[in-house]
């Protein structure tokens, strides 16, 4: 591992001007991530900026009923606050559903955000990965991809983003709050990161060096009714092979409003916009479940090792959606 | 740098420290404490889990920059002048160790599970150590060891309690 120089800050503005003096600096969270990648060699930084000492380690309800979390909460008590269960419970399920004890207990909430894929080509340095040397190739499309993307991937990479945490975030409105050089900007976390297209080594839509100081979440009743799913290959302690984020409104025998978002299917939380629009004003039924499902798949271009998820994400949205309403199948 | 630190209750100060090395080297390798093991050094299986700050972590993620003025409880602290641990023993009587290479990590684990839950149920156990990689034991003798620990524990509290004392809290 490449020798790194740490430093601590104690301000928002700090951090973000001490990495600006550096031309390969990082900030520092829970180290749960950056500091596996540097064992490993995909990450070789020159100075670690610690953003756990900052001030964003609460969580405030806001004007509009909502919640604002700041970027160095660690996953554990985002799961564990008394608010977060009671008003976006699928963001403190989603959060116990990753990692063990241990890493949920040193893990931030911006860190989360900004966790890389754990695609098995990214993560070993001997082998070509655009997004970890652009240009170089990606060997993933004719190897190993069982548990790569089936939405939104291109040519040049079919990485998925191994976020829990992002995919309740995303079905419940949240937004990204950065700081970017000397100003501040909220962005909507379905626009905070890219698809890959032919520049899978940009991640995000916020620039270099800029630095999450927060996640909001909007006042939103139908979030109190809100679940996660987990699909995974052993019961703890693994990631995602497919996920779901859901919550739904029903009057009189209708869909009046839903929220729907997807894990480990695609390198961004896939909010399922299509699904969504197709399950609005619909009647409370596994036919329209599978409808609104097979209406955001369309849009699916699986591989043959990861066609199974193509399969395995409707069902577990049918389900998912019929434990919601009580729908009987 | 200079640490300083406690550790396992003690004071420890340490010098010439490269901030950016693990707490786990720290430990091992400048405190002489190797309970707490060099596994994967990637976070991965929980073999150099220590309490910081009363929470279980992998000390192979830590800084040691970002460890001074805390306060560090690992294997080697949780004994005391009476003996091993309640878990510790249990353990030993069950068969849970044959490497040894995770046992202290787990050991740590099982400790904050039964810290916090009197009569964790297997799924309980089964998720509290989830982040505690064992290759050898197939897991059924650790599971053993954390529900004769648990009985243990509960037993001790309440014989403390008849006898009007405080118990054993941790």
């Amino acid at each position: 591992m490449r020798e790194f120089g740490y430093q601590q800050v104690s301000d928002v503005e700090t951090a973000v001007a001490t990495l600006a003096t550096s031309a390969d600096a990082r900030y520092l969270g829970g180290g749960t991530n950056l500091v596996d990648l540097m064992k490993l060699g995909v990450e070789t930084p020159e100075l670690l900026i610690d953003v756990t000492t900052l001030p964003l380690t609460d969580i405030s309800e806001t004007a509009d009923g909502g919640v604002l979390i700041g970027a160095a909460v660690r996953n554990s008590d985002l799961a564990a606050n008394p608010v977060i269960r009671q008003r976006y419970p699928a963001v403190a399920q989603a959060v116990l559903a990753g990692a063990s004890g241990q890493l949920r207990n040193l893990a931030t909430t911006g860190g989360n955000l900004m966790q890389r894929t754990r695609c098995s080509y990214f993560t070993d340095v001997t082998k070509p990965c655009n997004k970890r040397a652009p240009g170089s190739g990606c060997p993933a499309r004719d190897g190993e991809h069982h548990n790569l993307a089936i939405l939104g991937a291109s040519e040049h990479c079919i990485a998925t983003s191994p976020s829990d945490l992002a995919v309740a975030l995303v079905a419940l409105d949240a937004v990204v709050h950065v700081r970017e050089g000397d100003s501040a900007r909220a962005v909507p976390l379905t626009e905070f990161r890219r698809l890959p297209g032919d520049r899978p080594d940009l991640e995000t839509t916020v620039e270099p060096g800029a630095l999450i100081t927060g996640v909001s979440l909007p006042g939103l009743p139908i979030a109190a009714a809100s679940r996660y799913r987990k699909v995974r290959e052993r019961a703890s302690y693994a990631f995602a092979i497919g996920s779901i984020a859901a919550a739904v409104e029903v009057s009189g025998g209708l869909v009046t409003d839903c929220r729907i978002a997807w894990g480990a299917v695609a390198a961004v939380p896939w909010r399922a916009t299509r699904a969504e629009a197709m399950l609005r004003g619909k009647p409370v039924a596994i036919e329209s479940f599978a409808a609104a499902a097979d209406a955001e798949l369309t849009a699916a271009e699986p591989l043959e090792g990861n066609a199974y998820k193509v399969a395995l994400i409707r069902n577990v949205t049918v389900e998912l959606l019929a434990e919601l309403t009580g729908a009987s199948r | 740098m200079r640490i300083t630190t406690t550790v396992n209750g003690a004071r420890r100060e340490v010098d010439d420290v490269w901030e950016g090395e693990s707490l786990l080297y720290v430990l091992r390798e400048r405190m002489g404490l190797p309970g707490s093991k060099n596994a994967c050094e990637q976070g991965e299986c929980g073999s150099c889990t220590v309490y910081l700050d009363g929470i279980p972590v992998c000390s192979c993620l830590v800084a040691a920059g970002q460890v001074c003025d805390r306060e560090i409880v690992t294997v080697e602290g949780l004994s005391d002048q009476q003996g091993l641990h309640p878990v510790q023993q249990a353990f030993i009587e069950c068969g849970a160790v044959q490497c040894g290479f995770c046992t202290p990590g787990l050991v740590v684990t099982a400790h904050d599970l039964l810290a916090r839950t009197e009569h964790p149920t297997d799924p309980e156990i089964r998720e509290a150590l989830a982040g505690n990689l064992c290759r050898c034991t197939g897991y059924e003798k650790i599971l053993d060891a954390v529900r004769l620990a648990a009985d243990r524990l509960a037993a001790d509290r309440l014989a403390d309690i008849r006898a009007g004392s405080s118990g054993r809290l941790t």
